[in-house]
């Protein structure tokens, strides 16, 4: 049952092979064997969950199930949930239970699909290896002294330990997919406005978007289909048919024009990931994909300009956190400034507080053109560099990251080294594009190593296809650690 | 160019986060060393290009100017570290 599929776990609620309740107790024992060690979650709920467990039997009951009624499902601690502790892994939020929820934990619920708890996560998602949160790093489910990746680390340790078959994530340079290739789990990041963003902590409005990890494609394609749709109270929120995201996942692969750019296979990716993402591109001409070479060449400017806008706007994202209206507000101060100076000096980790800096900073006046619009400039450079290459292909392939996981402590003084390592995912969100990690294999150390899967824009169908149908022919998707 | 003790305190100050005179020296040159990696757009031309704040350029969508929400102050307040009175409460700011 553990290692069942969304799909696997579907079939076997609608014939009463097993029930929501009996799912959420055999999940909730599995957390509670495995968390101490793992640190996946900040939040389980065992009363709450088994009430939602409850309620999605009734559901079926009364014969008003939907394909996913009582299927379990651990949800990213920055999605504000009714009743639940937001934390978003900061202590400025520890306090918090939010009293409303995000548009994705409303399709969710509609769905019944039953919470198991609230995923660990890099501060404010802010961190590339999930040591920045407040509750203490996630682990490696393949390797305790490795990172999970972050900053969506407790969601893809979950589904990789099979704490969860499915997990939900946001990404705003990569935190959907560096975690899911890190833990050998599949991960999909929508195009930008495919996902409503209300509730849903803000980091840098303009790159975040919610997605999902699961097991396999087929499982993201499911869970797509409940979270996706235009909402109003994202004002970025797009509005279009509603798509069935699984319409495409059995389409033959023949004729597929794949692109291979050339500045994801230069200095810098470690021998043995490269050698995993070219077995997995032979997998893919073998199923009849041709293979072109196409060039993104401001791929390196990605991550300058990525860091200038996304502390530019977390910088006033993150003045909401003043101690007045929630959150954390110091014991002691002498006046209000004292009073926000000392409650964001002792609310927010030091990642935070850098990136906010670092915001505060290119914002400011006389810097904001040398920096700020600079750094727009080069996203539109970079935007335009990913409509030539789909000029000439309907997907693009590299890796997600330039090596397998490294060690939990190896990066976390140095944020310059740290923030290198997000080269192959800071340009996707800068260009507002789907993209999906699907696992492809393991590295010389025995850590999971993804494949990236670049769509253009509104592509998710045919990603979600390509990844589906390398899941029929291989089968890193269905490894799982042992714990 | 590289922020001095008098620029990091400035920055701080702005952000409304405190940091001690026993901090100002390692943050400063964490601050510095950020700096010198976003300092690698400056040798990129981009005349004549026009900025991106947006993936899709699309504008932002304007409503009709009606009350949408249902008053739920005291649960919106619950959350708050002082309230009294339906009110948020903060130190004296006028005197």
């Amino acid at each position: 049952m553990i290692n069942a599929t969304l799909k696997q776990l579907s079939q076997q609620l609608a014939t009463g092979q097993v029930s929501a309740v009996e799912l959420a107790n055999a999940y909730l024992g599995r957390i509670e064997a495995l968390n101490p060690a793992l640190n996946a979650f900040i939040t389980v709920d065992r009363e709450k969950t088994l009430a939602e467990a409850l309620a999605a039997d009734a559901r079926r009951a009364a014969g008003q199930a939907g394909l996913l009624t009582g299927v379990p499902i651990a949800h990213k601690d920055i999605f504000c949930q009714q009743g639940w502790k937001t934390s978003c892994g900061s202590k400025m939020l520890d306090n918090f239970i939010s009293p409303y929820s995000a548009h994705v934990i409303e399709q969710c619920q509609a769905a019944g699909l039953v919470t198991l708890g609230r995923a660990n996560m890099d501060e404010f998602a802010m961190g590339s290896s999930n040591e920045n949160s407040f509750y203490g790093a996630v682990k490696n489910p393949w390797d305790v002294n490795a990172i999970p990746g972050g900053s969506s680390g407790g969601s893809a340790a979950a589904v990789a330990a099979r704490l969860a078959p499915v997990a939900t994530a946001t990404d705003t340079g990569g935190s959907i997919r560096q975690p899911a290739s890190h833990c050998g789990v599949t991960g999909i990041k929508p195009t930008y406005g495919v996902v409503s963003r209300f509730g849903m902590v803000a980091y840098a409005s303009s790159l975040d978007q919610g997605g999902v990890m699961a097991q396999t494609a087929e499982d993201c394609a499911l869970m797509l289909n409940v979270m996706a749709g235009f909402d109003e109270r994202d004002s970025t929120s797009l509005e279009r048919a509603r798509e069935d995201y699984a319409r495409d996942l059995a389409q033959p692969l023949a004729g597929l024009r794949v692109g291979l750019p050339r500045e994801y296979f230069a200095d810098g990716l470690a021998a043995d990931v490269g050698r995993i993402i070219d077995n997995a591109v032979s997998e893919l001409k073998k199923l009849g994909a041709e293979v072109v070479e196409v060039s993104l060449p401001n791929t390196q400017l990605s991550i300058p300009a990525y860091y200038v806008i996304a502390p530019a706007e977390a910088s006033a994202n993150l003045s909401r956190f003043d101690g007045v209206r929630y959150g954390h507000r110091a014991d002691e101060y002498k006046d209000l400034v004292d009073m926000y100076e000392k409650s964001r000096a002792e609310g927010f980790g030091s990642e935070v507080k850098r990136r906010i800096m670092v915001g505060t900073y290119v914002l400011s006046h006389g810097y904001y053109d040398a920096y700020y619009i600079k750094a727009q400039k080069i996203r539109r450079l970079i935007a335009n560099d990913f409509a030539a290459a789909f000029a000439g292909c309907d997907v693009i392939l590299g890796p997600v990251a330039p090596t397998a996981a490294f060690n939990l402590g190896e990066k976390s003084g140095d944020p310059v080294q740290m923030y290198l390592s997000d080269i192959y995912t800071l340009s996707v969100n800068l260009a507002g594009l789907p993209a999906m990690s699907v696992p492809a294999g393991f590295a010389d150390n025995g850590r999971p190593v993804g494949l990236q899967i670049i769509g253009n824009y509104f592509g998710e169908a045919k990603m979600l296809n390509v990844a589906h149908q390398f899941q029929q022919v291989t089968d890193w998707h269905s490894k799982a650690p042992a714990l | 160019m590289s922020l001095t003790h008098q620029d990091v305190a400035r920055i701080a100050r702005l952000s409304r986060i405190a940091v001690t005179d026993a901090e100002i020296e390692a943050v400063g040159s964490q601050l510095n060393n950020i700096l010198g990696l976003i300092e690698q757009m400056q040798a990129v031309n981009t005349d004549g290009i026009e900025p991106m704040a947006h993936p899709q350029d699309v504008s932002l969508r304007l409503r009709e100017d009606a009350v949408t929400e249902p008053n739920r102050r005291d649960a919106c307040q619950a959350v708050a570290p002082q309230v009294e009175k339906g009110l948020f409460l903060v130190p004296k700011v006028i005197e």
